[in-house]
């Protein structure tokens, strides 16, 4: 498709251009491979139109599912050619062109054909393609010669045959599990690749066996293993064996390192830095294991190869987050690194030298990124941006240097990501640096006279509004600002004149000045401006008293309390009618982000950050299902939906598990089912509950799953009555019950007359615990959030939480029973620490909001201990807070 | 971390960076748009780096690209952010050398194209399903240059040069046509 349509004729007269596919076209490809139909097959002429298929596929073309079906039969009728650069031909287009299951069989039998060939290259082909296309039925049709294949004395064949087996063992995991003797035998080949192949796939058939896993290992480091690759991949699983080991509590001498350090001398080099980066990833490693792979890592750094130079900083980078000493020793060869050719190694060299750096050096370093800045691309400054800030932390001493250089850079040129990653560490410092307040603020607010980004002005105004009035001169502000109302798009306009509003509020000699200022604001063009500047100074000339100035107060500076997304869905939920939209009827549950998103997210800024993406699930999906059942109308709003509790092991028959959710008199328990037998169909699916260990809770009415198809999740409920506003706890069993009907898998129908067998499933307990009444629910600035809380209301208690492996540990057991948010990035623990703060925030039932301080110690022992300050709106709340902690 | 080490894809692009054959073997670009997204973003971000004599790196979208040029093609290897990249490069050096072999030591677009059913076959013998099969130059193009003098010669007994005499001849021949 990228070749421009020009007829063939014209072809040799533009030698440039040329290509033996000019022109080409799908329609006259097609035609063209009639010839496959011929009598007397032309293996070139054929070989030549299935080259052109091919480049049309790859060209990004796409067949229409009739096209690929003739395709594919005429395809078939090449078997009977014996042409061997035909039939390789062949087997790569049928792969291409992946025919479903019932155009399979028309070449089953030419494969199984081929498989069985003397000619080993049609044998590996062929077992390649065929893996490739087959279902399970078929598979154990040809399993028998897959086996032979495995232990074939051509190792070309044996890996097409293993290699296939770690395909299918996605699919078909209980028929290649048959293989392992075979597979076994791979293991011992001469051929360096059969090896590598027979150990992926012999380890992946044992992978859920930790002791199988660990013996293969352990018969294997003692030096049986020839090619690098397979080392590689023994490495990689030895430290899956040290990372298992490690997680069951054997302690002692760490297993296997010495085989880990033995590889260190290797000869190929993929080998070494496999195995520097598995010592370096170890848990907990100690500075005594670090060291050879450091040394070996600092050779690599001076090698002529990029790539060597590369794998090592990239390593080393990592190292140096946790261990930033060991990566000392390496600072000269490093340095040398800043003026690499290839840039992804110089950025690594600088941000790495930025966090292993000691105070003296940050001058020095500062001076040769500024060289080193004009030239590269935007995203490798934004990561150099991010060290900068990081490093300023460490050093606060060191702002004035690091805060010019950011400066700096703001003035340059650059995009819009580039400059919010500045803008964002320059707030940082100012919040985490109070000397750097003030000229961190002009700063700002000089680059938003000259700013081209919207967004960025907006959050900087914002940011304005916050901090400026309690500077030594809020005064020498008010220019910047007031000169956004004459020059900026409305957006911006807008967020001046809010920035003002506080400016006048928070400083009472400036208020008379400002409100003359936005006098002048009410004749703006946009209304949305007229509209702030009018309610700013009706606000600003309130005659002042006590009690308006909170109001007043929590209007310009207090946060919206529920999170914007939930306001979104429910907005969206809300129909129109008599009764108007209630802000407090809005969930204010922070939603725990999916996994993959937390990733990407994990390294943004804690700046100005924009608010997190919506996920796509959970509790707007509850709210919808939880409101179409008029039953649970009457019982208000829910207060928390728990996630989902499993009941059942994985891999089991019903697939079952529980979400809790608390209504302030009333707990709605929603059992999902999924039915994973397709012979079966599950009627009248009910769980029955003994609620005999939870003394408070009443069952008042359920709800029964009329019918449980194979796979299509359904939803059983049953509805417990507890005293109002109490965070009643207690446990429950739970039975399944159900009648099962034998199901025709083909059709998915039951039997009509089949009355089906009664039956039941036990199922796991059911907790309802204190940390159920709490929601999460975060707040931005977490010191002014707990300074605004009555220190005389403080609850303060410590508490020995025993011997634990890591703090990470006990932080998790401490949040996960309590329920609530982890505030300012405290969940992260840097290994090896031996203290940490964590700060937590929720509300409990009662809407009544919690902060906590959690401070964690742990002693050579790995004892912990934890003294836990709360602060409640409620001193109740806080009380019972500790109750939590102290049963749990 | 426990999976053997997974090659996402296989890019051989041209000067401008257009496709002259890629292929997939990761979900991470499900669609054709993504596809090229993504090979204009490896191209513009290599474009001006000097990989003729060694092989080079970077990173991009959390993989790890290693790339390599000569004349008017661009050979790139893609792996996750946790790969060994010198595995990676074995996988490319493997391919770039047996595509050298494979074409003559003429490699450039022309030529590429010329011979693309051997291209297509090369990727296809260094890599099944993302696992890697061969890194062997000789071995790759060995495997791909079977010709059809003697189809019940083992493998071994072939020579490369016979195999690219028989390739040469078929592609001539399609051409003078």
């Amino acid at each position: 498709m990228a070749q421009p349509l020009v007829k063939k004729d014209d072809d040799h007269d533009d030698e440039l251009e040329y290509s033996p596919f000019m022109g080409i076209e799908k329609g006259a490809v097609l035609q063209e491979a009639r010839v496959f139909n011929d009598a007397q097959v032309d293996p070139r002429r054929c070989s030549q139109v299935i080259t052109k298929l091919l480049y049309l596929l790859n060209q990004g073309e796409s067949f229409t599912k009739v096209e690929a079906t003739e395709v594919f039969f005429s395809v078939t009728k090449l078997f009977q050619s014996k042409d061997t650069g035909l039939r390789r031909m062949v087997y790569l287009i049928i792969k291409e062109l992946s025919p479903s299951s019932d155009e399979v069989i028309i070449v089953t039998s030419s494969l199984m054909k081929d498989m069985n060939s003397k000619i080993d290259m049609y044998r590996a082909n062929a077992i390649r393609v065929l893996c490739r296309i087959i279902d399970g039925t078929l598979l154990t049709q040809i399993e028998r010669y897959l086996k032979q294949a495995i232990v074939d004395k051509n190792p070309v064949v044996s890996s097409a045959a293993l290699v296939s087996g770690l395909h299918l063992l996605r699919t078909n995991p209980e028929i290649v599990k048959r293989w392992s003797n075979e597979v076994q035998e791979g293991i011992q080949s001469r051929s360096a690749l059969v090896q590598f192949h027979a150990l992926a796939l012999l380890h992946q058939i044992r992978q859920n066996d930790r002791l199988a896993v660990s013996k293969l290992v352990g018969g294997l480091t003692r030096g049986s293993v020839r090619s690098p690759l397979a080392q590689c991949l023994l490495i990689r699983y030895t430290s899956q064996v040290i990372r298992d080991m490690a997680n069951h509590g054997q302690s002692g001498e760490r297993p296997f390192y010495e085989f880990l350090e033995s590889c260190l001398r290797h000869k190929a080099e993929m080998v070494i830095l496999e195995a520097a980066r598995a010592i370096t990833e170890l848990d907990g490693v100690t500075s005594r294991e670090l060291t050879p792979a450091i040394t070996v890592l600092q050779l690599f750094l001076s090698s002529p190869r990029p790539v060597l130079r590369f794998a090592a900083v990239r390593t080393l980078n990592k190292v140096a987050m946790t261990h930033p000493m060991a990566v000392t020793n390496c600072n000269i060869d490093m340095e040398s690194l800043i003026s690499d050719q290839n840039r992804s190694i110089a950025t690594l060299a600088i941000t790495t030298l930025l966090k292993t750096g000691n105070e003296s050096s940050v001058e020095r370093l500062m001076k040769q990124i500024t060289n080193f800045m004009s030239d590269i691309a935007d995203e490798f400054k934004i990561v150099v941006v991010e060290a900068i800030r990081s490093l300023c932390v460490k050093f606060p001493l060191k702002y004035r240097s690091l805060m010019t250089f950011l400066s700096n850079i703001l003035r340059e040129e650059g995009g819009f990501e580039y400059k919010r990653a500045i803008v964002d560490s320059i707030v940082t410092i100012i919040r985490d640096i109070p000397d750097a307040k003030e000229s961190g603020l002009l700063h700002l607010c000089e680059f938003i006279e000259d700013c081209e980004f919207t967004y960025l002005s907006t959050q900087i105004l914002h940011f304005l509004g916050i901090e400026g009035p309690n500077t030594s001169d809020p005064s020498k502000y008010i220019r910047y600002i007031y000169n956004r109302v004459h020059l900026e798009n409305a957006t911006v306009r807008a967020a001046a004149v809010s920035t003002l509003a506080k400016f006048g509020f928070m400083v009472e000699s400036l208020k008379p000045r400002i409100t003359i200022l936005l006098k002048r604001c009410i004749y703006d063009s946009d209304d949305e401006v007229r509209d702030r500047a009018t309610l700013f100074l009706s606000v600003l000339g309130g005659d002042g008293t006590v009690d308006t100035d909170q109001e007043t107060k929590d209007f310009l500076f207090g946060s919206l309390e529920v999170p914007l997304v939930n306001l979104e869905t429910s907005l969206k939920n809300y129909e129109p009618s008599e009764e108007a939209f209630d802000v407090n009827s809005v969930s204010r549950e922070v939603k725990s982000q999916p996994l993959a998103e937390k990733k990407a997210q994990g390294k943004k800024p804690t700046g100005l950050g924009a608010p997190p993406a919506a996920p796509a699930s959970g509790f707007d999906g509850y709210e919808k299902l939880l409101s179409s059942i008029p039953e649970f109308a009457a019982f208000g709003k829910v207060f928390k939906s728990s996630p989902p509790v499993e009941l059942t092991e994985p891999e089991t028959e019903y697939a079952v598990n529980v979400v809790k959710h608390i209504y302030d008199s009333h707990v709605v328990l929603q059992y999902n089912c999924t039915n994973t037998v397709p012979e079966q169909l599950l009627e009248r699916v009910n769980v029955i509950v003994d609620a005999s260990e939870a003394e408070e809770f009443n069952e008042v009415t359920s709800k029964a799953l009329n019918s449980l198809p194979y796979d299509k999740p359904g939803q059983a409920f049953v509805v417990f009555k507890k005293p109002a506003g109490v965070p009643a706890v207690g446990k429950f069993s739970n039975t399944l019950t159900f009648v099962v009907k034998e199901v025709d898998p083909s059709t998915g129908e039951a039997d009509a007359d089949d009355d089906g067998v009664e039956d039941e499933y036990q199922l796991e307990d059911l907790e309802v615990v204190a940390g159920d009444y709490m929601v999460k629910v975060g707040v931005s600035n977490f010191r002014n959030a707990w300074e605004s809380m009555d220190e005389e209301d403080e609850r303060v208690d410590e508490y020995g939480l025993g011997q634990r492996d890591s703090l990470g540990e006990a932080v998790n057991a401490v949040t996960d029973l309590l329920g609530m948010q982890i505030c300012e990035g405290t969940e992260t623990i840097p290994t090896n620490a031996r203290s940490h703060t964590c700060l937590l925030s929720g509300v409990y039932i009662g809407n009544v909001k919690v902060l906590v301080r959690a401070q964690f110690g742990m002693d050579s022992s790995k004892d912990i201990a934890m003294k836990l300050t709360v602060r409640a709106e409620d001193v109740s709340v806080a009380d019972a807070i500790h109750e939590i902690v102290a049963c749990g | 971390m426990e999976l053997p080490p997974k090659v996402k894809n296989i890019l051989l692009l041209d000067s401008e960076g257009k496709r002259v054959a890629v292929k997939y073997y990761s979900d991470d670009w499900p669609t054709n748009t993504a596809k090229e997204a993504f090979e204009k973003a490896v191209f513009t971000k290599t474009q001006k780096t000097s990989a003729r004599t060694e092989v080079e790196v970077t990173e991009l979208e959390n993989n790890i690209i290693v790339y390599k040029f000569a004349q008017d093609l661009h050979f790139f290897v893609t792996g996750g952010q946790e790969e060994n990249e010198l595995i990676l490069a074995s996988v490319l050096q493997g391919l770039f050398d047996a595509v050298t072999l494979l074409l003559r030591g003429n490699v450039d677009k022309r030529e590429a194209l010329d011979n693309l059913d051997l291209i297509f076959l090369c990727f296809d013998e260094i890599i099944d399903g993302g696992i890697v099969l061969e890194t062997d130059a000789t071995v790759i193009a060995g495997k791909v240059g079977i010709g059809s003098t003697d189809p019940n010669a083992p493998l071994s007994e072939q020579t490369i040069s016979q195999a690219l005499a028989t390739a040469r001849e078929h592609f001539t021949r399609s051409l003078l046509k």
